[in-house]
This record gives C-alpha cells, structure tokens and sequence, in this order.
C-alpha cells in the first residue's frame, strides 16, 4: 500500500459536494490544496484552530475565525448564537490564549422573523457576557430568500497568550499523556434529534460551552506541562486526534474503555448507525501533557466543573505512518481513522 | 447499554477464542465465509480477526447491500435527478457510491440534483405528501431486512392515492446471491476459494427464517451458523461452524435464537409477495447477471414504479478496469490483493463500491484494519489508567 496518498483535489471539473464541510479529510484536503498554497505564510502554516501571532510588546497573539451554520437553530441546551460565541472563544483558548474580544458578522436571509433573530441574538450577548469576552463589532447582510439558511453567523476572536505558554497541535512527543475533559458526542446527538425527519425524544443536552477558564486553570497547575489543546467539534474525538497525528507526526494508542459516552448518545448512536469516536462536541477539549505533568493537570480539570469527568485516554506513540489506534472493549485493536466525508448511517 | 454491552463482553470473547484454539485441528485449514456486511463490519470494528487461531479464516461475503450496486443502477437514480426533475429519496449509504461520469449521488447533488438522505421509505413518503407538485422517488436498495418496509411503503401509497411518489427498486435477495457463489467455477470446480460453511445473515433471517437455508446444507454439504450482528455472536458462531466441520456435520444451525425462528416474519413475507415479484434476472456489482435473485413491483402497483412510470432502460456499465470489487465480494481476492486499494482507491476516493459502505470488505478493511498491513511499534512509555 502507497503510504499517505491522497488523490488530488479536481480543480478542473470538481464541484464543492457536503463531504467538504464535514470536518474530515475531504475538508482537510480542501485547505491543505487549495487555501494553504494560496495565503501561503508562516503563521497559517501552524496549522492550529488560531494563528499566534507576534506582538511587538512581546509575547503572542491569537486571532481565530469561526463561521456557524447549525441546523435547526435552536436545540437543546444552546442555539446558533450561543454557539457561535462559545466555538471562537474556545477556538482562541485551545492556542493557549485568553479571548479578549470577539466580531461577529451575520448572513440573515430574507424573511427571517425579526423574534428569532432577537432570541438569537440575546442568547450570544448572555454567552459574551458569561464568558467575559464582549463583541466590540460587527457586520449584517442580507440575502434573498431562498439564498441563506435563516442566518449564518462568523465570528472572531483576539486573545493573548501568558508568557511561557507555548501550545500547539504540531507539540505532542511519544510518552505524552492524552487526557479528555468529559463525554463525547453530546452536542452531535443533541442537534440530531431536533432533525426535521429524525425527531427523537432525548433528555440530552448540547454541551457547548465556553472552555477558556477549562483552559486557563490547566496551565497555571502545570506550566509548560500542556502541550496541545484542540476541541474535537466537527468530526469528533476521532478526527481531531488525527490532526494532531499528522501536525506532530506521531501515532497514538487509546483505550476505548477509557473514553466516557453518556449512555443516551451510545444508545441514539446504536441506533442511527454512527460512531460516537466522530460526532461534534462543543464543549469539551483534548489535552496532551507531559507525562510528569499529566496528573496536576488532570487533577485541576476534575476541579474545574467543565472538565468534571476528565479522563485519562491514552498515550502518544512513535508512528511513522501516524496512525490512531485503538485498544477496543472487546480485546482486539483497530485504526481509528479520519472520518470520511459526511457520518452516514449503515442500512442493515 | 444494556442488551447490547452483555454481547460485547471482551473477557467472554477471549474464552471463547480459548475454546476456538482448543477445538480448532491445526493440521486443517478454516474457511467460512460471513455473508452480511454486518458480520464484515463487526469483524472489523472489534478487531475479530486477531481473537481466531491463525487457521481459521474469514472471507468477505457479497452481502452488502449498497456493494453489490452495479453503476447502472446508480446512473439511473442520477438520471431521475439531474434530467427528470425528480425528489430523489435514499439510504445514506448510497450517497456515496461511484458512478459514471466520476459522479456520485452526493455529486450529482452538488450539481443541483434534489437528492435527500432519507432514515426509511416512510420519510420519502412523507415528502411526497408535502410537496404534491413534485416527483418523488424513493431509491430502495438492500436485501430482505430492508424490502418489507419498501413493500408498506408503496402500499400506503396506492391506500392514499399518491399521484406524485414512485419507488427505483433495487431489492435483492441473499438466497440466490448464496447459491451463485457456491456454483461458481472458483468453489465448485477449481477449488481456489475454500468455503468450509457461513455465518448466515442475522437481519435477514429475522425476515426470511432459517428455514431457505437448508438447502445449501443438504445440497452443497456446507454448514450454515445465523449470528447476529454482534461480536460474541459472530465468535460463537465460528466455534459452532468449527464444531460442524469437525463432526463432520453441514447443518443450519441458530446461534441468533433470540430474533430469528425457523419460519421467520410471516407477516412481512405476505406483504413483500404482495407487492413485489421476482425478476428473471438483475445485475449485481461482482457476480454479474445472477438469475432470479431480485425484485421488481407487481403490475398491480405498476404506477409506483419508477421504472415504469419515467420509462427508464437499464445499461450496464462495466467497472473500473483496475478495481477488483467483483473478486473480493466472491471471495476470491482479499482487498489488499486489489493495485488500487488505499492509493487511488481511498473511502475518501472511492473507486469501487467496496470502498464505500464501512460494510465493504474494502472500507472495513482499510478504515479499522490497514495498520495491521504496515508493521508498527507502538511504544506505551506511560501506561494508560483504568
């Protein structure tokens, strides 16, 4: 087998299809081919969730942008504007930093009731404020019906990173720990049983949520112990830790009894047919630490009520071929690979 | 999760590979073939393979249902789309199959089709209802498990009187599939694929019985294990078929007693006779045309027929020279024997069909299993923790 051969993107006759939005490799292979060569530069070469970037007081900022397109808009423990204050402002923590503030720009689409835009925007200003990071500008369009899925949101983030911290997805070494901060799937199953078609009664929650003070609590018990933090949102546990495989050109090894699946999200995932390892969490992060460092750190997520049920899930190993792997429950062991293209439900 | 964990129990799945190990003669070779992509699915995922005795083997079965989808069948649910102005409804699975033309139905959507991943025939159904002004086809694809709700589906249609809603049926059958491999020159005449017996299909048996079964232990000698689809199930069940080949014995027997009876779902077969019938012949990706092995509607529901309804002529169209799917799904080639496997044939690329479904021997393969291809070490420098 040719290693890590990827055919290219068709430039030519190739449309954007569903699989590129989905967070796996067709999405990885859309910025790796055609955005990456073209705004070619040191700092989007980090390839993290932000870019850091220096300040000439010293020290680091981070910039991250994150645009929102959840259907429905509203759904069990969160709504687009919740969420789209929550992603950026994890997506700026998960560099190490702390968000300061956040723009948001808005997509509203012809029709949409002027009620549900307040109710959307009232939720975002609520999650700016509990997460103390305020939106200091913004942009509204608007498109004609039919044209826009009732409001996009995008927003970004500016935080700055304390002295000394130094995270990144390309950091993980062999030995390093793996540690989770709670259950995985809850976001994915919690908007999936608000599909229109899909309905189901579930007392499940969406977990977004706002992770910086997670975050911040981390690297003071261990400092320089974190080395990578990311949250697995689209394409799950499973995809993230391959991107963070590939940045560090590594393998990794987890055990699968270790990873915490609410019995509501194992139970809709047995039903629908999908793996709980690759539905988007919104609300929690993974953590690779030192080895020395991976207890204090654990020790001072189970203190913190985000990272309550944080776990230990792994280890990062030497791996050419940066494979995840996975002891299963069942005593076999199996790769846990890239999602590909959209989660699709098996027929039989 | 209850009912679920109790089959997934690793320390039980090691004594049963203890007693495989035991019982297992090592101066024989084992060959059993797991019909199901399910099996395939449940082989892969929790890591099987490594719990059987090095002489007992799996081969892949063709019973994934959207695997053994021939291009043509594809090409005409495209067609319905992108040149008839057609809602066509369809299992996700089927989203991603390669075509002709480098299409796909997940292309064709992005190319403006109104192309919908549906969860049964009832949602296409319901979307026929609420838009009447539309077109809409319901693209039913698999074997027995999923034909009895197509069946309702189409019945509720004529009880209602939908004017708007047909069905692209792509029904199949595991029987006929079953008895084709077993006629085919690599089995019977040459011997090139071992078959010393099958794991039987546990959803469809549900449906069908155990019962159309006995006919492939009495005739070709070969001993039938139903399993369900769990990984405990699919290990007893190779110890049972173990057992059989060593007595000597080729018989159908239950390890799935817990949802499948000899006669099986009478009720769903009444409903299928009554509103399908066999065809004389159909094309399967892999084995080709294979005799009497799917289904088409009755004439008495003619007008729920796509086929019928947009006039479609079926043209087959022959695949990718290099992919090997038609000799992994007979058993005679293993996914990695395929030039094209995990180079240009990727699930992320998929070439052929196998590479699809995670029920593919390909995909399964390659997502959950490729690592075992490269040898690597793994260093666990910091145990993992309970």
């Amino acid at each position: 087998m040719k290693k890590d051969y990827i055919r290219p993107l068709d430039i030519k006759h190739g449309r954007i299809d569903m699989n590129h939005g989905a967070g796996g490799r067709a999405s990885a292979q859309l910025i790796d081919e055609l955005f990456k060569p073209a705004f070619a530069n040191e700092w989007l070469a980090q390839g993290n969730d932000g870019a850091a970037l220096p300040i000439p007081q010293g020290g680091k900022m981070v910039v991250a942008t994150d645009a929102h397109v959840i259907s429905p808009l509203f759904f069990p423990g969160g709504d687009i504007g919740s969420l789209s204050v929550h992603g950026t402002v994890n997506d700026v923590a998960m560099c190490g930093a702390k968000p300061l503030y956040l723009s948001a720009s808005f997509i509203l689409e012809e029709g949409f009731p002027l009620a549900d835009l307040k109710r959307i925007v009232d939720s975002m200003a609520a999650a700016a404020r509990e997460a103390g990071v305020p939106v200091v500008t913004g942009d509204t369009k608007v498109v004609e019906q039919g044209k826009g899925d009732g409001v996009f949101i995008s927003t970004t983030g500016i935080g700055l990173v304390p002295m000394g911290v130094d995270v990144s997805g390309s950091n993980a070494r062999p030995g390093d720990v793996i540690l989770l901060s709670g259950t995985i799937g809850d976001h994915g199953v919690a908007v999936l049983s608000q599909r229109e078609s899909l309905e189901f009664e579930t007392t499940l929650q969406s977990d977004s949520a706002a992770l910086h003070g997670l975050v911040a609590a981390m690297l003071d018990a261990a400092p320089g112990g974190v080395r990578v933090l990311r949250d697995p949102t689209r394409g799950g546990l499973a995809t993230t830790l391959n991107e963070i495989a590939g940045q560090s050109k590594a393998g990794m090894l987890l055990d699968e009894a270790a990873i915490p699946v609410k019995p509501q999200v194992d139970a809709a995932c047995e039903l629908l047919g999908l793996d709980p390892l690759y539905v988007a969490n919104e609300g929690k992060l993974v953590a690779i630490c030192a080895p020395e460092a991976a207890d204090a750190v654990l020790a001072a997520m189970r203190a913190h009520p985000r990272g309550a049920e944080a776990v230990r899930i792994g280890t990062v190993t030497e791996d050419p071929h940066r494979f995840v792997q996975m002891d299963t429950r069942f005593g076999g062991r199996r790769v846990v690979d890239w999602l590909s293209g959209e989660q699709l439900p098996r027929i039989c | 999760m209850k009912y679920i964990d109790e089959f997934r129990d690793g320390d039980i799945a090691r004594k049963i590979g203890a007693r495989l190990r035991e019982e297992a003669l090592p101066e024989r070779q084992y060959s059993f073939m797991e019909f199901c992509g399910g099996h395939t699915h449940a082989i892969s995922r929790y890591g099987i393979a490594e719990l059987l005795p090095a002489n007992v083997r799996m081969v892949h079965g063709p019973g994934c249902p959207v695997c053994v989808l021939p291009i043509g069948r594809i090409d005409l649910a495209i067609q319905l789309a992108l040149e008839r102005g057609a809602i066509v409804c369809t299992y996700g699975d089927t989203m991603r199959v390669p075509a002709s033309d480098n299409l796909s139905l997940v292309r064709a959507k992005a190319r403006g089709g109104d192309i919908r991943m549906v969860y049964s025939g009832a949602d296409a159904l319901e979307i026929a209802r609420r838009e009447p002004d539309r077109e809409v086809v319901f693209f039913a694809i698999g074997f027995e498990t999923t034909t009895p709700p197509t069946a309702l589906t189409i019945r509720l249609a004529k009880d209602e009187g939908l004017k708007n809603f047909s069905v692209l049926c792509c029904h199949v059958l595991t029987p006929s599939a079953i008895t084709h491999i077993l006629e085919s020159p690599e089995v019977r005449q040459f011997g090139t694929v071992p078959l010393d017996g099958f794991v039987g299909p546990a959803h469809v048996s549900i449906v069908i019985g155990s019962a159309p079964y006995e006919h492939f232990s009495q005739e070709y000698r070969k001993p039938v294990v139903i399993a369900g689809f769990e990984p405990l199930d699919v290990m007893q069940a190779v110890l049972m078929l173990v057992r059989q080949v060593n007595e000597g014995r080729a018989e159908v027997e239950n390890e799935f007693t817990r949802a499948v009876s000899r006669d099986g779902n009478l009720h769903a077969q009444a409903l299928v006779s009554e509103v399908f019938e066999l065809r004389p012949s159909f094309e399967w990706r892999g084995l080709g045309e294979v005799p009497y092995s799917a289904l088409k509607i009755r004439p008495a529901f003619a007008e729920f027929d796509a086929e019928r309804r947009f006039g479609l002529g079926y043209r087959a169209v022959p695949d990718n020279k290099a992919c090997e799917c038609g000799a992994i799904l007979r058993g005679v080639k293993k996914p990695t024997d395929c030039k094209i496997f995990g180079t240009v044939c990727t699930p992320e690329n998929p070439v052929g069909s196998c590479m699809v479904s995670s029920e593919g021997a390909c995909a399964a393969h390659y997502s959950y299993g490729r690592f075992r291809d490269i040898p690597v070490r793994v260093e666990t420098a910091c145990p993992v923790l309970p």
